[in-house]
């Protein structure tokens, strides 16, 4: 073991030139964001920042809406991906290959030609108003640009292979002989589910979910082409805090706060994901 | 089966289909938008016409544009796959303490919001005198890139079985020769696929982009929403379809190569 460990060592070079790079060209800028958010006229350390920040009820309503929009993103997608998931395990064939199409294209296209087919699909005289109108379902155009729920479909949809293509993977290595012997041993169909499928499937439905709601909490281009300047995100706030404002101090606070979020879902899912996969062991 | 899993699994299939057409339809919307002759976004188009990739030629910068794009992108992404293959073979083959958390880190700014490592960086670059966009640019895209390799070569390499290393040593091949002509060709689907993505990542980039560009250098994303805001015409369909026609592209030479299955896992 001793020789193994001491010839083993020498890799830890190799990882060297990366952890270089992302140390100074990830780590140290963001460390030095977040000493910047906690220094006021040349006073460290100083909660100005986040004290105008916290303060502002403004802020504040921003703040949530970022969250529950990220959040409701998140709910809709998991709802979605969920069940395509195990379609996508069962498919064969042109079947399968659609679905992976459906899942890869999207994901190589980009955001931008994303949301602005979305742009194009939410307005009053889009394809979806006359769609509607069409089937008497409503008799004048709805709004929809401008509204939450169309951010919330919008971003959903693009993050949605973020939160299938994990699942999928889980699916995948799902034993069916444990459901059946679930059912041989008198467990009904959906006590099979709950007791049997959903528990081993949740580190794809973790995994995704830290994912999605991450990418949505922090989402910029999304809600300034659905939404606009009307109802504002933290990272639209954020970019107008640099871009226009010159307001860095508010700016360097408001990124701390997205960072925390980040951060936080970041190290929480993977405590979760060690658990759920020590649980089983 | 009984009943209610018959249910379940008919509706699953409803599901599933409505992913599908709530996936592709918006890039169908945006391919049949770019050939009408309306100059609004009219659907169905009252006509087909060519004029908005005409128009193409006329928009100012688009060129330049789509040249740094892919200059940075293919860059970025050949540093990334350089650093990330390196990190990644020290993870899965070293025995030092951390690799988990070095794994972590590595991936970790796929997950982190980009608009505040953008800010970060120009902070950062302002702090080290660093002005020029293009070399910024540069250096923030590896950021970028290098989660997209690092977390697919650590994937390929766990399922890699190293003894075939030491079997073409035993047949006598020296050690170089052996990564040269075993690991490379073993791992060539990992670089493909990873190398795609991390590509196509770095050319779709805007919220770290936004704050190291200057007039001069503007990425193709930055571009394209000023257009939008400039003038809202078919036209950025038009660039959209050519960017859906370079997704189809990479598909297909990935299926082709790996099969669509492996490109996503």
């Amino acid at each position: 073991m001793q020789v193994l460990r001491t010839r083993g060592d020498g890799f830890v070079w190799l990882a060297a030139p990366a952890l270089l790079y992302l140390g100074l060209l990830y780590a140290l800028p963001l460390a030095l964001l977040l000493f910047k958010s906690l220094s006021a006229g040349g006073q460290f350390p100083s909660w100005a920042g986040y004290a105008e920040f916290f303060g502002d009820a403004f802020h504040l309503n921003i703040l949530w809406r970022t969250v529950r929009v990220a959040l409701l993103t998140t709910a809709l997608a998991l709802l979605l991906a969920y069940p395509t998931a195990f379609v996508l395990a069962r498919a064969r064939g042109a079947m399968q290959t659609l679905i992976l199409i459906a899942m890869v294209l999207p994901l190589a296209v980009g955001v931008v030609v994303k949301t602005f087919a979305w742009s194009i699909l939410f307005r009053s005289d889009g394809l979806l108003n006359k769609t509607l109108i069409g089937l008497g379902l409503v008799d004048d155009p709805v709004r929809m640009l401008f509204t939450e729920p169309a951010l919330i479909i919008a971003a959903a949809n693009v993050f949605l292979p973020f939160m299938v293509l994990p699942i999928y993977a889980v699916v995948r290595q799902l034993d069916h002989r444990l459901v059946e012997a679930a059912a041989t041993l008198g467990a009904t169909p959906l006590h099979g589910f709950v007791r049997v499928v959903l528990p081993l499937t949740l580190p794809g439905v973790v995994a995704g979910a830290a994912f999605v709601f991450s990418m949505a909490v922090s989402m910029y281009v999304i809600p300034s082409l659905i939404v606009g300047e009307r109802s504002q995100t933290l990272a639209m706030l954020i970019a107008r805090s640099y871009l226009f404002l010159r307001d860095e101090q508010l700016g360097s606070s408001m990124s701390a706060v997205l960072l925390a979020i980040a951060v936080t879902v970041v190290l929480g899912s993977s405590a979760l994901l060690r658990r759920l996969a020590g649980g089983r062991r | 089966m009984t009943a209610i899993e018959r249910l379940a699994r008919a509706a699953s299939w409803v599901i599933a289909f409505a992913v599908v057409l709530f996936l592709l339809g918006p890039l169908v919307v945006t391919v049949v938008v770019s050939f009408t002759s309306s100059s609004i976004y009219t659907l169905p188009p009252p006509e087909w016409s060519l004029r908005w990739y005409q128009a193409l030629a006329r928009k100012t910068g688009l060129a330049d544009a789509v040249w740094l794009s892919v200059q940075i992108a293919v860059l970025s992404t050949v540093v990334a796959l350089v650093l990330g293959t390196m990190a990644a073979i020290a993870v899965v083959r070293g025995r030092f303490a951390g690799r988990e958390a070095i794994a972590t880190f590595a991936v970790s700014p796929l997950m982190m919001p980009g608009l505040v490592v953008g800010v970060a960086l120009l902070q950062g670059f302002r702090g080290a005198g660093l002005r020029d966009a293009w070399l910024s640019l540069l250096l923030a895209h590896v950021v970028v890139t290098l989660p997209f390799i690092v977390r697919t070569l650590l994937a390929a390499l766990e399922q890699f079985d190293f003894t075939q290393i030491d079997a073409a040593r035993t047949l006598g091949l020296s050690y170089p020769q052996a990564v040269l002509k075993v690991l490379a060709p073993g791992l060539a689907p990992a670089f493909l696929t990873s190398g795609l993505f991390a590509f196509l990542a770095s050319m779709d980039n805007y919220p770290i982009s936004i704050f190291l560009t200057d007039a001069r250098h503007k990425t193709l994303p930055i571009k394209m929403l000023q257009y939008l805001e400039e003038q809202p015409d078919p036209t950025l369909a038009a660039i959209s379809t050519g960017l859906i026609l370079l997704a189809l592209l990479a598909l297909a030479v990935g299926s082709r190569s790996v099969g669509l299955n492996r490109m996503v896992q």
